[in-house]
């Protein structure tokens, strides 16, 4: 077991290296500069400027710089490696550390909230619709499955800023800051997740429950509750693991549009204002943390894996 | 002919022979297609998903004919201009407040331009999207991936790996990323003879293609068919793996079946229903992808009518006019809906675990 995440966590070096060479290769093969302006500076001050960002470096050495392999102009190992996004390079007086600070809480808020109602919604569905296939409760939850699967956020969020913001007046139009501004953007950006969690939880219900333990357990006169929770489901929980971690940061990388909708100061609004103003080191540094993040998240599942079925095993 | 020989053939040729013996015996010999589309024409989702799929690409063939005017007219004058029955339809006092034209069935967006229009041409974006999406992903895909689980071993565990790292990354950063990149090289003017000059060209005669002008639709089709590959190579891989050791692929070995008539012609046929189920349902996630890019600006070029940038722009004003988001809204989830009705229709039909229920 600890072998099996020792190899996986070497595993991500190279990945890691992989999408930090592509991304610093695309952001830089981008025409035009972050210092570019509608005035021309004169060619003095713009050459400082990019000696004091490393900018005049070749690319080899800026990456190896940005990463921390390698010492910076300045004389230190000041990179990746040592958690330092570097400085911002059209907000002077920020370092990507620092609006990392500032935006990704918002972003992760949003993304938590948005799994809770994922889960919280999707699993239930999903087993009401196993336990009683073909009722009416199971036609009801599979149709509302595939509303939340073909209607993207996109299309819910400003339905739901309409409905309970403008006609009803209950919630607020956008905005960040209260409970009540969490609410419809998480329900825009995790209802289409619920639904795919949903139909698993349900397709893999059905497939547990004709299982000879299931029979077991009732035959042993275990009331239907336990039957249920703590014999079926947790085995037909482990196909809805495996899209958790995937689904997970997918959330909060999709949390673009519906920041961008609800005018929520995260991370995914700012990262889309960094590429047009050419601002290399927030640009990598938020996709680097999004790959980290990713990794670690199907990382986590797969570990999970091990305590829901005993079957499963690493070599 | 040697016993061997012969002995393999009559092996290979077993499943012939065995469909002949049915024939004999039963009345009607149904093979796994034939089953499928009659399950398809069962279920009436999934012909519902079809026929509306069959409408929006009539409709989006014969966008020229079917809306009332191009998707560039319109008058600046008449901006946000409404008919006089959408302002009783809609909540709130639109009356009050906008200039009431009945020149525009659905009423014009904030160039006033016609809104009907402007959404029937989107399908001209979202349709080929949806189409090019799936058709690159199915091909790099199952091309990969056959490729993989073919030959097995090294090449397997290398080609994996390479999937493996694709996976990683966080899919729709990369291509707001490709899609900046691509924006900025290629969409400027290119000295000739360069291949960014090449591949503006392509790009214009894929847009004139599709009836639009400056979409930059190319660039669309290659983000998405970029990152949309891994899973049906994932897939087809899985599937190979495990056809590979049946005897009938071991018979067509024995009788000297070159690798590639054998992918072709005795594994692809097997594995082909899955995938397509998979690369369907897929269809509606490219759709969403072009739509959440041309939301934030970095998907499709203006003029031309994206259903995405229609909903920003709708956005913007929604309290005042709400039906400038609901209308793309709408056309964007019934084309949603149709793609996963057909898709899930499909599974249902090929899925072999469904077979002799019902």
């Amino acid at each position: 077991m600890s072998r099996f995440i020792i190899r996986r966590l070497i595993w991500t070096i190279p990945v890691i290296l992989f999408i930090s060479i592509v991304t610093f290769l695309l952001v830089h093969a981008v025409p035009g500069g972050p210092f570019d302006t509608e005035k021309p500076r004169p060619a003095e001050i713009q050459a400082n400027l990019m000696k004091h960002y490393g900018l005049d470096q070749p690319l080899w050495k800026q990456y190896t710089d940005y990463m921390g392999f390698t010492r910076n102009p300045s004389g230190d190992y000041a990179g990746i490696l040592q958690w330092d996004f570097g400085p911002s390079i059209t907000q002077r007086s920020r370092t990507v550390n620092e609006i990392f600070a500032a935006h990704l809480p918002v972003s992760a808020t949003l993304g938590v909230a948005a799994l809770l109602i994922a889960v919280g919604v999707g699993v239930p569905l999903g087993i009401i619709a196993a336990l009683k296939q073909n009722s009416a409760w199971d036609y009801l939850s599979m149709a509302l499955a595939i509303v939340g699967v073909s209607v993207p956020s996109i299309v819910i969020g400003p339905i739901l800023i309409l409905v309970f913001a403008l006609t009803l007046g209950w919630l607020p139009v956008a905005g960040w800051g209260s409970l009540k501004h969490i609410l419809m953007p998480s329900l825009a950006l995790g209802l289409s997740s619920s639904a795919i969690i949903a139909r698993l939880t349900r397709a893999s219900m059905l497939q547990v429950i004709r299982e000879d333990y299931i029979r077991t357990a009732r035959a042993k006169g275990l009331s239907e509750k336990v039957v249920i929770v703590r014999h079926a489901l947790k085995n037909a929980f482990i196909p809805v693991a495996t899209v958790l971690g995937p689904m997970f940061a997918a959330l909060v990388t999709g949390t673009f549009v519906i920041e961008q909708i609800f005018a929520i100061p995260g991370l995914g609004k700012y990262f889309i204002s960094s590429i047009t103003n050419r601002d290399y080191s927030v640009v990598m540094g938020t996709t680097l943390l999004y790959a980290l993040f990713l990794v670690a998240s199907n990382l986590f599942v797969d570990v999970t894996y091990a305590f829901l079925d005993p079957r499963i095993q690493f070599e | 002919m040697t016993k061997q020989e012969s002995a393999a053939r009559a092996l290979a040729s077993g499943r012939a022979d065995a469909q002949g013996l049915n024939s004999e015996n039963q009345q009607k010999v149904t093979n796994l297609w034939q089953d499928a589309i009659y399950r398809l024409t069962r279920n009436r989702a999934a012909v519902l998903g079809l026929i509306l799929i069959v409408l929006l690409v009539l409709m989006s063939a014969f966008a020229h004919v079917v809306a009332p005017m191009h998707f560039t007219a319109g008058d600046a004058a008449l901006n946000n201009a409404v008919p006089l029955w959408l302002t009783k339809v809609m909540p709130g006092h639109m009356e009050t407040y906008t200039q009431i034209s009945d020149i525009y069935p659905l009423g014009a967006d904030y160039l006033g331009r016609d809104l009907l229009s402007r959404v029937i041409y989107g399908t001209r974006v979202s349709l080929p999207v949806g189409f090019v999406g799936a058709l690159t992903a199915l091909l790099i895909g199952l091309i990969y991936g056959s490729v993989s689980g073919y030959y097995g071993g090294k090449v397997d565990n290398i080609m994996m790996r390479i999937v493996d790292i694709m996976y990683a990354f966080p899919t729709m950063l990369l291509i707001i990323l490709m899609m900046a990149f691509f924006k900025s090289s290629f969409s400027g003017a290119a000295t000739p003879g360069t291949p960014a000059y090449e591949f503006n060209r392509i790009n214009k005669v894929v847009d004139s293609l599709l009836g639009l002008q400056s979409g930059g639709m190319l660039f669309i089709f290659i983000g998405i068919g970029l990152t949309a590959w891994m899973g049906i190579a994932r897939l087809a891989r899985g599937q190979i793996l495990s056809l590979k050791e049946k005897e009938f692929i071991l018979a067509s070995h024995m009788i000297g079946a070159r690798d590639g008539r054998i992918i072709w012609r005795h594994i692809l046929p097997n594995i082909i229903g899955p995938i397509l189920v998979s690369v369907t349902l897929a269809i509606p996630g490219y759709i969403s992808t072009e739509v959440f890019l041309s939301f934030i600006g970095l998907g499709v070029d203006p003029p031309a009518p994206s259903w995405g940038a229609m909903i920003s722009d709708g956005a913007k004003a929604l309290r005042s006019y709400p039906h400038q988001v609901l209308l793309p809204a709408l056309f964007l989830a019934v084309t949603m809906f149709a793609f996963n009705f057909l898709g899930d229709g499909l599974r249902d039909a090929l899925d072999p675990r469904m077979r002799g229920t019902k």
